[in-house]
């Protein structure tokens, strides 16, 4: 019956139940994320258990995306040693907006391209920017949605920090 | 200065006479400019918007007649979900997309009941609804609305229980 009315009016239910499941990831371990920054670099979130990682979705058209950026490559200068790591995942269309963006930039950080299945993976990334907070252990402390209130986002990151003591 | 508490004590209606394609108490309250530049959503007009609610309840299988529904934003948050039956349009801030979107509308008659949308990111931050908007008007289209998504496409139309569907 659910199949049926899903489909009445171009509904995969699997697009629409994708849709609402962002906040449902809160507390879950975060979704597989690999991909080649654009450095050529192996970015492998898997990877990185035990660090604390900021995971950002942006683009170089998103006004308050690019208000957040150089903030979050402040943070992963001042807090890199205790095992912060920011990974920007960009959902522009394509690649050379991105390339000079983050070239002016020098963010210290992975940018990678995401992309509509990345997106969906991430419970629907339909407006930017979205941020996740990571835990050592894997598992999605806090999304955020939409320009953060930067300061308790960064308080945030400081109380994932200190989890568990220095990063390894 | 003086413009802004001009609309903060007049309101709507002089913003209006006064600032080009302004009004509502959401425009004003982001002027800082005499007259508001096609490249903002801010451009425009309250009259030209359609909210989600009444959009969707259109679009609603059966019943009256519906428009054409364009998305003139980012391809990737376009193929991860749109709204059913959506033509992709964009991006309206590149030269490249105002060309696709020229193209999209190319035969149709000028009195065509168009509707266009984005939701990247904040109303008040879209850099493509303005150009898109302008670029129809300028075609001679009669019939332009701008679906008004204040926040952005996951919260506004998503969020809200709306039809979706995914792909290119």
């Amino acid at each position: 019956m659910a199949l049926a009315l899903g489909l009445a009016w171009g509904v995969p239910l699997t697009a629409q139940t994708a849709m609402r499941a962002g906040s449902a990831l809160v507390g879950r371990v975060a979704p597989e994320l690999v991909r080649t920054d654009l450095g050529g670099r192996r970015v492998d979130l898997k990877a990185l258990r035990g660090k604390v990682v900021l995971l950002n979705f942006w683009a170089t058209w998103c006004g308050p995306c690019k208000v957040e950026l150089p903030k979050f490559a402040a943070w992963q200068r001042e807090y890199g040693a205790q095992g912060l790591r920011v990974i920007a995942a960009s959902m522009n269309d394509t690649q050379a907006p991105v390339r000079r963006y983050a070239d002016g930039l020098r963010p210290g950080f992975p940018v990678v391209m995401g992309d509509a299945k990345m997106g969906r993976a991430y419970g629907g990334v339909l407006g930017l920017p979205v941020t996740f907070l990571i835990r050592r252990d894997g598992r999605i402390a806090a999304r955020v949605d939409g320009g953060a209130d930067l300061p308790a986002m960064e308080r945030e990151v400081k109380k994932l920090l200190a989890e568990h003591g220095n990063g390894r | 200065m003086r413009f802004e508490k001009l609309i903060r004590v007049t309101g709507v209606g002089t913003a209006a006479v006064i600032l080009l394609g302004m009004s509502g108490p959401r425009a004003d309250a982001q002027m800082g400019a005499k007259t508001v530049s096609t490249a903002s959503a801010l451009s425009i007009p309250a009259s030209a918007r359609i909210e989600p609610a009444a959009l969707q309840a259109i679009l609603l299988p059966g019943g009256a007649k519906k428009p054409l529904v364009l998305q003139v934003g980012s391809h990737v948050l376009f193929e991860e979900a749109h709204i059913p039956g959506a033509l992709y349009a964009g991006p309206g801030s590149e030269a490249r997309g105002l060309e696709r979107l020229q193209k999209a509308v190319a035969g149709m008659p000028k009195g065509k009941w168009v509707v266009i949308y984005c939701g990247c990111c904040p109303w008040t931050h879209c850099p493509n609804m303005g150009p898109a908007f302008a670029k129809l008007r300028s075609l001679g289209f009669t019939h332009v609305q701008a679906l008004y998504i204040a926040h952005n496409f996951g919260r506004d139309w998503v969020n809200q229980g709306y039809r979706v569907e995914s792909g290119k």
